[in-house]
């Protein structure tokens, strides 16, 4: 524990990611097996299952630390974060310890059951020896959301640095399902046969945004351009004609998709597909929050299989045969796919696979003009892939861009606000934002993002001397605060007052040349609706 | 005896605002930070030793009178004197008592003794002004020893790297609190203008500090290296600091204590150095004063008043004023104007 707490020390006191790597790098040559692997587990989002309520936690840490039920309830809107509150209201202590992580983590699973006297008998004995970051990252364990500031890129690198393997190797290796309790990382990573899983995915490519004109890209013929979908990105996977299917965020989800349920007997083994997930009806592209409602249930029924039928827009071709091709140039994978989906499509009918189209331009204008088209086409703008690319790991910029149409916008008036969590906390930063129904005021979104630090501190040093009213964590501030709100979508929602639900809402700028009664208005909102 | 009003807080009987934020007649200042000690009093009267960083701050042609701690003086009856507070070096608290009521205005203050202040004197009272930045059980500041330790240990690994330390600290108080334990067996010590210039003040009033040299046009930045530079928080993100490079930067500051703050900071490292009171502090002052009637300002001030309500009973009320306590993003204790002045 003690070496665990130095790493996350160490990786929180720098910024720069040489020297997070350097701290994994030097932690994976002090600790043993059995600490590595929950190490890499913990970083890359495998956390073990929670065993510890948060009113457990609350309730007993009160208790110990002697104040009052609201009194943490305050601190904690405060920090922002229950694990540090928790770490920063208990006693010290001057006890030493040789707790290791995988043994603390073995023992918060085995409370799994137990009655609430073991356990809590368990977390106080603990909370009674540990101190500073060693009792804070014990608490983070418990709560979960361990976030250090360590992307996955920066553990895949920092593996391959120490075991030597190629990195594309070790994402492949430690993507996917495995049990940190009974894996080891070396003997994960030193696995030779690709199918020793059969379900494991590759790691996605991803794509940054473009930043630069499109017009320095050189020539467009050297581009593969197509749609951007709104759906969830999946990887399709056929293999010893078994079917799996992998969101994005590495969830399994193959359950959710009973239309591709075929697709084992189909696709020939050894078969893996990059493609959206999305709903299509009679050859269209319907809206996201058509499949939202049925992404989110348990059983899928007949009539959301006849209201959202769902269909893969196929991208890309990462496997062929059991051969890994993602080192094949683009232009001769899509090749490969277009044979693929082609004599499969000879062979069955109405098959829940569709080529992604390639949008044919001979110009950048032309380029700029069909990414003006995507919102009738219900897609999100165009992706921009070079003709000579490979298949790479995580987000990387250079070869793919995405270039999405500009989000819709709406000026709102700023009438709550909450404290933030993390590196927010103690700032007011979560922000409901309303606009004009008549002379009423009706909340219609929140966002959280897009203003600058400076920016915040302004307007957090503002909500400060505007506030209107307190209930419990929320201020209610006068409204007189106007911003440029961007979202991505618009759907119907008789859940919330405006009527109206946002996606992917977020502040595009703060606009003081604006008073609150130039804002936009109820109506102007139903508008968008109606044309979307 | 004493109001919040528009202007500050105001004693009636003696005519006397403490630490108003708009001109008045007469004040008295607790304390030379910008939140405390405003422009445009008529007349001004505090501690002795501060009267030179007040001239510095608000012009040297203010009309001012010194007193020594505990001197006790009188104005249309009320018995007032000054004692010390604890927050900077020269801040006072002051007492006031008339028909055998005493009030107290503490300031900004804290128990911790930072050995640059003369240490807080408990001052027994009926009514406390106290201020709340830290009042919260979250804040527990470590032993101020331990993090000098750290400050110097921090030091002398970066130099061993290769690299520069920048602390940035506020020019009045922290920063002489800073260099005064500084290990100079280290390296070399180096200051901005803003806080040589408060450096100068404090070896004139107080006592010596150690050899930290200023960095003007004569110094050549490529000679700093391996050294301790000591900044204010206005020289973040300044072009006088990239010249410093590579440096590794620390904020010294009680917000320190949380990881959020340290995080938005953006700074390598947080010392948990604070000129306020943390809860256990606060709690011990309220109680020991043996008040009844507490006024909570700047800072946490509604949860603070209801603790002090609920558990020890206390007849508590939170005070609206502008004092701002201990700043950190980026913001400064000096003006605008003052850091024209001095080139930040």
């Amino acid at each position: 524990m003690k070496a665990f707490s130095e790493l996350f020390t160490r990786i929180d006191q720098t910024t720069s990611t040489n020297e997070k790597i350097d701290a994994l790098v030097h932690y994976f040559s002090i600790a043993d097996d059995k600490d590595i692997a929950w190490c890499v587990a913990l970083l890359t989002h495998k956390r073990p299952k929670r065993t510890v309520r948060s009113g457990e936690l609350r309730d007993w840490s009160v208790e110990m630390s002697n104040i009052p039920q609201w009194l943490l309830e305050e601190s904690y809107h405060i920090v922002g974060d229950l694990a540090e509150t928790i770490t920063l209201l208990l006693p010290k202590n001057s006890l030493h310890n040789d707790y290791r992580l995988h043994s603390i983590i073995d023992a918060l699973i085995d409370l799994d059951g137990k009655d609430e006297a073991e356990r809590k008998a368990y977390i106080l004995n603990m909370w009674r020896q540990l101190n500073g970051t060693e009792l804070f990252v014990f608490n983070k364990l418990i709560t979960g959301g361990f976030r250090m500031g360590v992307s996955d890129k920066i553990v895949i690198k920092a593996l391959a640095k120490f075991y030597d393997i190629h990195e594309n190797i070790v994402a492949h290796r430690i993507i996917g399902k495995w049990d940190a309790r009974h894996t080891s990382v070396k003997e994960l990573l030193a696995q030779t046969d690709v199918n020793d899983d059969i379900s494991r995915p590759y790691p996605f490519y991803l794509a940054y945004a473009l930043d630069t004109p499109v017009d320095e890209l050189g020539a467009v013929s050297n581009w593969q351009i197509e749609r951007k979908y709104d759906g969830i990105r999946g990887q399709l996977i056929v293999r010893d004609n078994q079917l799996f299917v992998w969101s994005r965020g590495e969830d399994l989800m193959t359950d959710k998709f009973i239309e591709f349920h075929p697709l084992a007997d189909v696709l020939p083994n050894g078969t893996v597909i990059d493609g959206e997930i999305l709903p299509m009806k009679n050859g269209e592209v319907l809206p996201f929050h058509v499949m939202q409602t049925r992404i989110g249930r348990k059983n899928v029924t007949k009539k959301a299989l006849q209201e959202a039928p769902l269909m893969m827009i196929c991208y890309d071709l990462l496997e062929e045969n059991g051969e890994d091709i993602r080192e094949q140039p683009m232009q001769v994978r899509r090749k490969r796919l277009e044979t693929l989906l082609e004599e499969t499509g000879k062979l069955h009918n109405h098959l829940p696979l569709v080529l992604s189209p390639i949008v044919e331009c001979h110009s950048w204008v032309q380029v700029a003009d069909e990414r003006l088209r995507s919102r009738e086409l219900n897609c999100e703008g165009l992706m921009l892939k070079l003709k000579s690319s490979t298949y790479k790991t995580g987000r990387r910029r250079g070869e793919w861009w995405k270039w999405k149409v500009d989000p819709y916008s709406v000026d709102g008036v700023l009438i709550y606000a909450q404290r933030g969590h993390g590196r927010r906390a103690n700032l007011y930063t979560d922000f409901t934002f309303a606009v004009w129904d008549g002379e009423e005021l009706v909340p219609f979104t929140k966002a959280y993002s897009g203003l600058t630090d400076k920016e915040l501190l302004q307007v957090d040093a503002w909500i400060k001397k505007n506030t209107l009213d307190k209930f419990g964590p929320v201020r209610s501030v006068i409204p007189e605060l106007v911003f440029e709100l961007g979202f991505e979508g618009i759907n119907p929602s008789p859940r919330h007052k405006s009527g109206v639900a946002l996606r992917f809402p977020r502040i595009l700028r703060w606009r003081q040349d604006k008073t609150a009664k130039e804002a936009n208005t109820k109506d102007d909102l139903l508008e968008l609706l109606n044309v979307q | 005896m004493l109001s919040f009003d528009d202007n500050g807080i105001y004693c009636k009987q003696a005519n006397v605002y403490i630490d108003p934020w708009k001109p008045v007649d007469k004040a008295i200042i607790t304390h030379a930070h910008s939140d405390h000690a405003r422009w445009g009093m008529k007349h001004y009267l505090a501690v002795h030793n501060t009267i030179p960083v007040l001239r510095y701050r608000l012009g040297q042609d203010i009309s001012i009178q010194g007193v020594d701690y505990g001197e006790l003086f009188e104005m249309n009856g009320v018995r007032i004197s000054l004692h010390p507070a604890g927050h900077i070096w020269g801040s006072a608290q002051v007492r006031l008592e008339y028909k055998s009521e005493v009030w107290v205005v503490s300031g900004d203050y804290k128990l911790q003794n930072d050995h640059i202040s003369t240490p807080f004197e408990l001052v027994p009272c009926h009514h406390f002004i106290t201020e709340s930045t830290f009042g919260l059980p979250i804040y527990n500041f470590p032993d101020v020893d331990t993090v000098h330790d750290d400050i110097n240990a921090w030091w002398r690994q970066n130099k061993e790297e290769g690299k520069n330390s920048v602390i940035l600290a506020y020019a009045l108080g922290k920063a002489q609190r800073v260099i005064n334990k500084l290990d100079v067996s280290i390296g070399d010590i180096y200051t901005h203008g803003a806080v040589d210039n408060i450096n100068k003040l404090y070896e004139q009033q107080i006592g010596k500090l150690p050899l930290a040299k200023r960095i003007d046009a004569s110094i050549n930045t490529k000679d700093i290296q391996g050294a301790m530079i000591i900044a204010p928080p206005s020289a973040d993100n300044t072009p006088w600091l990239k010249k410093l490079s590579p440096y590794k930067l620390a904020i010294c500051s009680g917000w320190m204590q949380l990881r959020g703050a340290r995080r938005r900071r953006g700074a390598d490292r947080g010392f948990i150095m604070s000129d306020h009171c943390d809860w256990a502090q606060l709690n011990t002052a309220v109680k020991a004063t043996g008040a009844e009637n507490i006024y909570v300002t700047h800072g946490y001030k509604s949860i603070y008043a209801k603790w002090l309500q609920t558990e020890y009973g206390l007849n508590a009320t939170e005070v609206e004023t502008l004092y701002t306590g201990e700043q950190v993003e980026g913001e400064t204790d000096i003006t605008k104007e003052q850091q024209a002045d001095e080139g930040i």
